[in-house]
């Protein structure tokens, strides 16, 4: 599965997802997941933010911001499992669950974006 | 010397005994000597649970995108289960699990900016160019960014 040729690819889309989740994630989960929640901020009305999804640009940021960082996940969580753990017998395994997550999880992505 | 010499008769006689039982064969390649390490061993210093603590920030990251896709299903499905999923986002444990996310999705930004001087050395006339010079764009960015994000959702009252 992992090679010598194929972890260039690994290591690119974790930098990528790593650059996208230190720019773009914390914002998000300050708005939606703290701020709204103990009423600092109002919360959008259902119209304004299916408006807002709908938008092409909308779409397409939603999708990066989701598909990236999750590969970065894999990628990292991996490592740690590997170093922390030291469960170097199931590292196909690990590898499998980490990748999968990363991949449903852009599908699922993909999907949801495109069918709204 | 004349001492070992008469010695070795007396040696010698105790290793043809010792040659005469059946000598013990292992059926594997003995194994190499390696100390088993601890699944704790990152307790024992501060900068080993601090390099645990940074590499379990990506579970911060899967967490928020899987909020992101649960928010943009609902959002889909029709105002009802919007106004669900925001009383999901209100409940306390929710707020508490986002609170300690949130803190980790910050020590990724900060480790992942102030690593990046270190990853490359860029060298302009021969010189390396200071940290600062490349993480303080990035915090730069980070800010800018933000703050767009947030008045997009700010503005959608």
């Amino acid at each position: 599965m992992v090679n010598k040729e194929s972890e260039p690819i690994f290591w690119t889309l974790f930098s990528a997802g790593g650059v996208v989740a230190a720019l773009f994630l914390p914002v998000q989960l300050f708005i939606f997941g703290i701020a709204i929640p103990l009423g600092w901020m109002h919360a959008p009305q259902y119209i304004a933010m299916r408006e807002l999804l709908h938008s092409p640009i909308t779409r397409l940021y939603l999708f990066v911001l989701c598909s990236l960082p999750l590969f970065h996940f894999a990628h990292r969580f991996r490592y740690t499992l590997y170093d922390g753990l030291q469960i170097k017998h199931l590292n196909e395994v690990v590898f499998a669950c980490c990748y999968g997550i990363a991949i449903v999880g852009t599908l699922t992505a993909g999907y949801l974006l495109l069918t709204l | 010397m004349s001492a070992g010499q008469s010695s070795a008769p007396t040696l010698r006689s105790g290793t043809d005994q010792s040659h005469a039982q059946t000598p013990i064969y292992t059926e594997f390649h003995p194994r190499w000597y390696r100390p088993q390490i601890s699944t704790y061993w990152w307790l024992g210093k501060w900068a080993y649970v601090k390099f645990i603590l940074r590499e379990l920030t990506s579970v911060a990251v899967a967490w928020t995108v899987a909020l992101l896709l649960l928010q943009i299903l609902e959002v889909s499905r029709g105002g009802e289960h919007y106004a669900r999923f925001e009383n999901l986002m209100s409940s306390p444990w929710m707020i508490v699990l986002n609170i300690v996310a949130f803190a980790f999705l910050l020590m990724h930004s900060i480790t992942w900016f102030n690593l990046a001087p270190k990853a490359m050395a860029v060298r302009v006339r021969g010189k390396r160019v200071p940290a600062l010079m490349i993480s303080g764009p990035q915090y730069v960015a980070w800010i800018v960014v933000s703050a767009i994000v947030f008045i997009i959702i700010a503005s959608r009252v």
